[in-house]
């Protein structure tokens, strides 16, 4: 399989405190630090998903990108005192167990719901590309989330600048946003199945 | 779609959450539902005439606060659910110790009367009304917990809807307890425990349909 993973150097708790100071700083609106955290987290993800869902190899990079979003949706429930590992892994096994349980194939699997906590153990940075069209599902979204995501999230613009081009208010561009966000986060998981 | 334009697209933008804004959410909504449930206490059913009176009555108390100790439990626990990786440790005993404890006296009161004085203990006067009234007494925080909820992100959302019952269900018994005219540890464990049981129950299958995130 081309998918290869790189084994990292660092131990599982030196990646645990780095991602966690990027994801800090990217809660605090530090989007350079967000990007580094969301890649990183992303390689641990493909690593972690990987080696669970080795049955479904096309399915992993569906997954990671679906566990990306839940948690980009989800980081106002992160607690800063709470270790960032046990949050991600429950994120990551709730929407494995989703996964799962859409293919009805639960009492097929070995053990690959284990309480191992090593979300951060291993990285994978050679993705696949996922067979889910972004540009396809946004098409589904109505214009009022859809407009917002693809200026401001896609063409980099600003909200007030979207909010003049679009002729939606300012708090309509952030509530389309995140709404938006929401339900592609939806779509991902159900629709989008082949 | 590649991972990497889906970063892309996340870190793009306003980022920034402000710290803790989860944190509130589920006491606030139990703030704001517990005056509806008080409007139903006072359009629909009225407070117990001899309620000052009743204030003096240790059963009265134990009839208060057995069901707002469960809602104190249940809502420790649940906003424990409402986040992933939080584990729930043993908050949750706080909502079974109150129930065994009204179990234990209501045994104790059963057994130390004549059988022909049990039944009319048990059933009061108003047993018929008591389990359904609490349910309706417990709808406002029960909806309100749950609107709560789907802004969060339980992982394991029939635990997380049975905990928003319990939560409900014991503010709901607390308030029907300021109308209820039964004093009796054999009705409360019963027919309270029932009451409570209700939305406990509908939170635990409303949970994976209405919470999935």
């Amino acid at each position: 399989m081309a998918r290869n993973t790189v084994g990292s150097r660092t131990t599982p708790s030196d990646a645990e405190a780095a991602l966690r100071r990027l994801f800090l700083r990217g809660l605090d609106g530090d989007a350079g630090a967000y990007r580094e955290f969301l890649q990183k987290l992303s390689a641990h993800l493909r690593a972690f998903l990987g080696k669970r869902l080795f049955g479904w190899p096309d399915e992993v990079e569906d997954l990671v990108q679906e566990c990306l979003l839940a948690m980009h949706n989800q980081r106002h429930t992160y607690q800063s005192d709470q270790p960032l590992t046990a949050w991600v892994h429950a994120i990551a096994r709730y929407k494995m167990i989703d996964l799962l349980r859409a293919k009805s194939v639960r009492e097929d699997l070995h053990d690959p719901l284990d309480d191992d906590l090593a979300v951060f153990a291993a990285s994978a940075t050679e993705a696949s590309d996922a067979k889910r069209d972004l540009g396809g599902l946004l098409q589904t979204l109505p214009e009022r989330q859809r407009l917002p995501i693809v200026h401001v999230k896609i063409e980099g613009l600003s909200v007030a600048e979207t909010a003049s081009l679009t002729g939606m208010s300012e708090s309509a561009v952030k509530v389309g946003i995140h709404r938006g966000l929401k339900a592609l986060a939806a779509k991902f998981g159900g629709g989008a199945a082949p | 779609m590649k991972t990497d334009d889906l970063v892309n697209l996340l870190a793009t933008g306003e980022v920034a959450v402000p710290r803790r804004s989860a944190s509130g959410r589920i006491g606030l909504a139990v703030l704001a539902a517990l005056p509806v449930s008080f409007v139903i206490l006072f359009g629909e059913y009225g407070l117990r005439p001899d309620l000052v009176q009743a204030m003096f009555w240790p059963m009265f108390w134990v009839k208060v606060l057995f069901p707002l100790c469960i809602a104190a439990a249940a809502f420790v626990t649940v906003q424990r659910l409402a986040r992933p990786g939080v584990r729930m440790r043993h908050a949750w005993w706080g909502g079974v110790l109150p129930v065994l404890g009204i179990w234990g006296l209501a045994a104790f009161v059963w057994f130390s009367v004549p059988i022909e004085e049990r039944m009319p203990l048990l059933m009061g006067q108003s047993w018929r009304i008591c389990a359904l009234s609490i349910g309706f007494m417990a709808l406002p925080v029960f909806a309100a917990t749950f609107v709560a909820l789907r802004g969060l992100a339980p992982t394991r959302p029939a635990l997380a809807g049975a905990a928003a019952g319990a939560l409900a269900g014991g503010v709901g018994a607390s308030v029907y307890a300021l109308h209820c005219m039964e004093l009796t540890a054999p009705f409360l464990a019963v027919w309270y425990v029932s009451g409570i049981a209700v939305p406990v129950l509908l939170g635990a299958s409303l949970g994976p349909r209405l919470l999935r995130w």
